[in-house]
């Protein structure tokens, strides 16, 4: 067993499998509990108008806690605007990572697959590390990853439902075909489903409001660090076939001839 | 002149560059990036892409979400 068991997104390596969200927090002091709690080195942000303030608060709170800036284009509904958004967040943060969400409406907040893979086959073109928000369809994650992308990044369930993961087995047939890492993006709740990805062989979690919104969101922080930390051990580890019967885990008795497939 | 900047109309002088235009709304140096119309303008070009009369510019930096 090694401790050594890095992320590693386009030749760069990461010691946390959980990756952050920033929005839903109440303030920037609770974020920063919250991303401290978590040990993430890698964290989202959205690009938005510059407000009246002038301030770039949650970069400097990223900067000081040595934790990387990973813009993404929430918002955005096509593949042209998420384009310039990305080239913005280049500009912006001088970074050419981005997690590309297209989404297909407000309601469902879904990925519009059409739109995101236009998206995707530019912004590899333009030189982008891309990081795809996706659906949880095999399909369409293959079709992201032969376009270039760094990652692909499936959704649980929809964004902020706190749902979990609704088709398990569509993630382990991504994960079953993906040769770049799957992170498993949206829908997560509590610690109970980061450790689930993780075990259906996931390679990070991505999650923000399960943390931003909890009553207390440094400790759930911490318990998504250990989710996701138990899980990737769990999966490395290798669980036990499941089985109809019992089966005992202790030696028989000496001299209980009587009893047969006795004990426990 | 008049241009929209981030949705707000902004009177500037004639021969005015996007450097005028963050100058003018106090926009910080750096973690910012400017679209004119569809297209990004990169921090090179700020003090020699000339803004006209119309324009819409939008200066954008990242805030908590996602």
């Amino acid at each position: 067993m090694t401790d050594i068991d890095p992320l590693v997104i386009a030749g760069r390596e990461f010691g946390s499998r959980l990756i952050m969200g920033t929005g839903g927090a109440a303030n920037l002091e609770v974020l920063q509990r919250a991303l401290v709690a978590a040990e993430t080195e890698l964290t989202t942000v959205a690009m938005r108008r510059m407000d009246a303030t002038g301030g770039t608060g949650v970069l400097d709170l990223l900067r000081r806690l040595k934790i990387e800036a990973l813009p993404n284009t929430a918002g955005c509904h096509t593949a042209a605007e998420a384009v310039l958004t990305a080239r913005l967040a280049r500009e912006a943060l001088g970074t050419d990572w981005v997690k590309l969400e297209v989404i297909a409406d407000d309601q469902t907040l879904l990925p519009d697959p059409i739109e995101l893979l236009d998206a995707a086959e530019r912004l590899v073109d333009d030189g982008f590390t891309v990081l795809p928000y996706t659906n949880d369809d095999p399909v369409l994650a293959q079709r992201l990853e032969q376009a270039g992308a760094a990652a692909v990044m499936p959704l649980g369930s929809p964004i902020g439902t706190g749902l979990g993961i609704r088709n398990p087995h569509n993630i382990e047939l991504i994960v079953a075909r993906a040769a770049v890492p799957v992170i498993l993006d949206a829908g997560i709740g509590t610690a109970s489903e980061a450790a689930l990805a993780m075990e259906l062989g996931c390679s990070a979690v991505l999650l923000a409001t399960a943390v931003t919104r909890a009553a207390d969101p440094e400790r759930m922080a911490l318990a998504m660090r250990d989710g996701v930390r138990a899980g990737r051990n769990a999966r490395l580890a290798g669980r036990i076939p499941q089985r109809f019967w019992a089966k005992a885990s202790s030696p028989p008795r000496a001299g209980a001839a009587t009893v047969e497939n006795g004990g426990n | 002149m008049k241009a929209t900047v981030n949705g707000d109309e902004l009177d500037l002088p004639d021969g005015a560059t996007v450097g005028d235009v963050l100058r003018a709304i106090k926009a910080p140096e750096t973690g910012i990036a400017v679209a004119h119309g569809d297209a990004v303008v990169p921090r090179a070009a700020w003090e020699t892409t000339p803004v006209h009369d119309g324009d819409g510019i939008e200066v954008l930096t990242a805030v908590q979400g996602g």
